[in-house]
């Protein structure tokens, strides 16, 4: 009887341990990098102020609104068409590396390690690499984009197969049906609500990321915030993250509402 | 008729999943394969349409053997062997009638099973196969919206618009509330006898496998250790099988 309530009373002692831990790690990197919590928390109020004095568009420049706008839809533009091509190579890549439906587990094993390559290979430095040969162009952010998200969806869309199509698969097999068969009327129509919810999802992220690219390639609403902010325009630099943040949330809204639809 | 013979399957080196598996089942009869869980139930049903690949042993369909296919031979064999699953195993974001049709995919060319082409009479089959299983008005619903009992009906009517020789069901009602199971097992013991065919089905219920089943199987640690008319299952016969008393499983 006793021996439950004794692995209770450890399991208590254990969990405070790694509460402890978890605290001296934090202590012990605060006086690595010599960073005041203290101070650090106090200063978030300040920033805030600082940033709604210096970064309040004013009526100045409501009249970039245009300007903004057009960069901005590039962009979008921008974001969407590199996840859309990328979402079509990584269901390929996908398809052929997956335990489920893929070729054998050596494929499996390279198709894991490519994806993870191109992923774990940070954004910025993709857009660095790529301006080498391509230069300053909105060609350079696509392939940034695409390779990265290529990366992301390859590892998600293998793992919504292997989930989600193994048993209707193997109903269809059973009936004697051919792999492109299986394929077409089995695995696609099965994952394809939870492809599309990430796609969405990649989007919105590109989103975000796009402005970061276009800041490094010179293109699209990165461009302007880049050349607001270098000229200490701070109004206009707080008018385009104004509508950025606009433009992300309505994206969000709008692919939310999508997922309720297919899901 | 299905004979299988001297079936032998291990999983890993020294640790026989089956050895040495033998029955026959004549056209119009319903065998029921009992035991634990674990005992090998499921093995022997999928390897009967190889989708698992035993180590030894014959499968005769009416005198040719299954494990000796090439790939092709093997899809002719398996469009003459329908499937129920437990899970049902549907496509459950299309519709009911695709999901019948799809029985149809290892008679077609490949690129009209991939799009989904189908003839008149293949459709109007469909049709008529979901009246028999009771499901004429729900064509055209999507699967996940129908309850267990209906999905393993259309499960059912997938497997019979192969015209099959054959169906096997790993665990057909083990996911349905009674009332479904009893619907389930009657609608399998009336197809069998209508249609002239072979069903194997993995069983836990142990009365209703009585009930329905014209002959019953026992598997116990991968060895059959009872093969027999349903009627001569005794309570001595489930000890053995089972490891303890479970007479009340019987009444």
């Amino acid at each position: 009887m006793s021996s439950p309530i004794k692995f209770l009373a450890q399991k208590h002692r254990k969990q405070t341990v790694i509460i402890a831990v978890i605290g001296s790690i934090y202590a012990l990197s605060s006086w690595i990098l010599n960073f005041d919590s203290f101070s650090g928390f106090t200063a978030v109020p300040k920033a805030f102020t600082w940033l709604g004095v210096n970064f309040s568009p004013t009526s100045e420049s409501v009249e970039l609104l245009p300007r903004i706008w057009q960069k901005l839809i590039e962009t979008v533009a921008l974001a969407v068409s590199s996840t859309v091509v990328a979402a079509i190579i990584a269901l390929f890549v996908a398809i052929l590396g997956s335990k489920a439906t893929g070729i054998n587990n050596y494929v499996h094993v390279i198709v894991r390690g490519i994806a993870s390559f191109f992923r774990n290979i940070p954004l910025v430095a993709w857009a660095m690499i790529l301006l080498f040969s391509f230069k300053q162009s909105d060609f350079t952010g696509f392939l940034a984009l695409l390779l990265m998200t290529v990366g992301y969806l390859i590892r998600a869309f293998m793992e919504i197969i292997e989930d989600e199509a193994s048993e209707t698969m193997m109903a269809l097999k059973a009936t004697g049906a051919s792999y492109f068969q299986v394929i077409f009327q089995a695995v696609l129509p099965q994952i394809m609500p939870s492809l599309i919810s990430w796609v969405l999802y990649m989007i919105e992220n590109n989103v975000r990321d796009a402005t970061l690219v276009g800041i490094l390639t010179g293109t699209g609403i990165g461009f302007i915030f880049d050349l607001y902010f270098k000229s200490f325009r701070f109004d206009a630099v707080g008018m385009t993250i104004l509508a950025i943040i606009i433009v992300v949330i309505v994206l969000e809204v709008l692919s939310n509402q999508i997922r309720k639809v297919i899901l | 008729m299905l004979e299988v013979k001297h079936l032998t399957k291990s999983y890993q080196k020294d640790k026989p999943a089956l050895t040495d598996i033998s029955f026959s089942v004549e056209p119009g009869n319903f065998l029921a394969i009992i035991g634990p869980s674990g005992a090998g139930k499921t093995t022997i049903l999928r390897s009967l349409n190889q989708l698992i690949k035993d180590d030894d042993g014959q499968i005769l369909l009416d005198g040719s053997d299954i494990r000796s296919d090439n790939k092709s031979q093997l899809r002719k064999h398996r469009r003459q062997i329908g499937m129920v699953f437990q899970n049902y195993n549907l496509v459950e974001r299309l519709t009911v009638i695709e999901n019948v049709l799809h029985g149809r995919l290892g008679y077609k060319s490949t690129l009209a099973g991939m799009f989904g082409i189908y003839s008149e009479e293949e459709k109007k089959e469909a049709l008529e196969l979901l009246d028999k299983v009771g499901l004429k008005d729900f064509a055209l619903q999507r699967c996940s919206e129908l309850s267990g009992g209906q999905k393993q009906r259309v499960g059912i009517a997938r497997s019979l618009i192969q015209h099959p020789k054959v169906i096997l069901c790993d665990e057909p009602i083990a996911s349905l509330d009674p009332a479904s199971s009893h619907t389930v097992m009657h609608l399998l013991k009336q197809l069998t006898i209508e249609f002239n065919i072979i069903c194997v089905a993995n069983l836990h219920q142990i009365n209703l496998a009585k009930k329905y089943a014209d002959r019953i199987v026992g598997i116990r640690q991968g060895k059959l250790v009872f093969d027999e008319e349903s009627s001569m299952l005794s309570e001595e016969i489930l000890e053995t099988l089972y490891d303890q008393s479970i007479s009340k499983e019987l009444e």
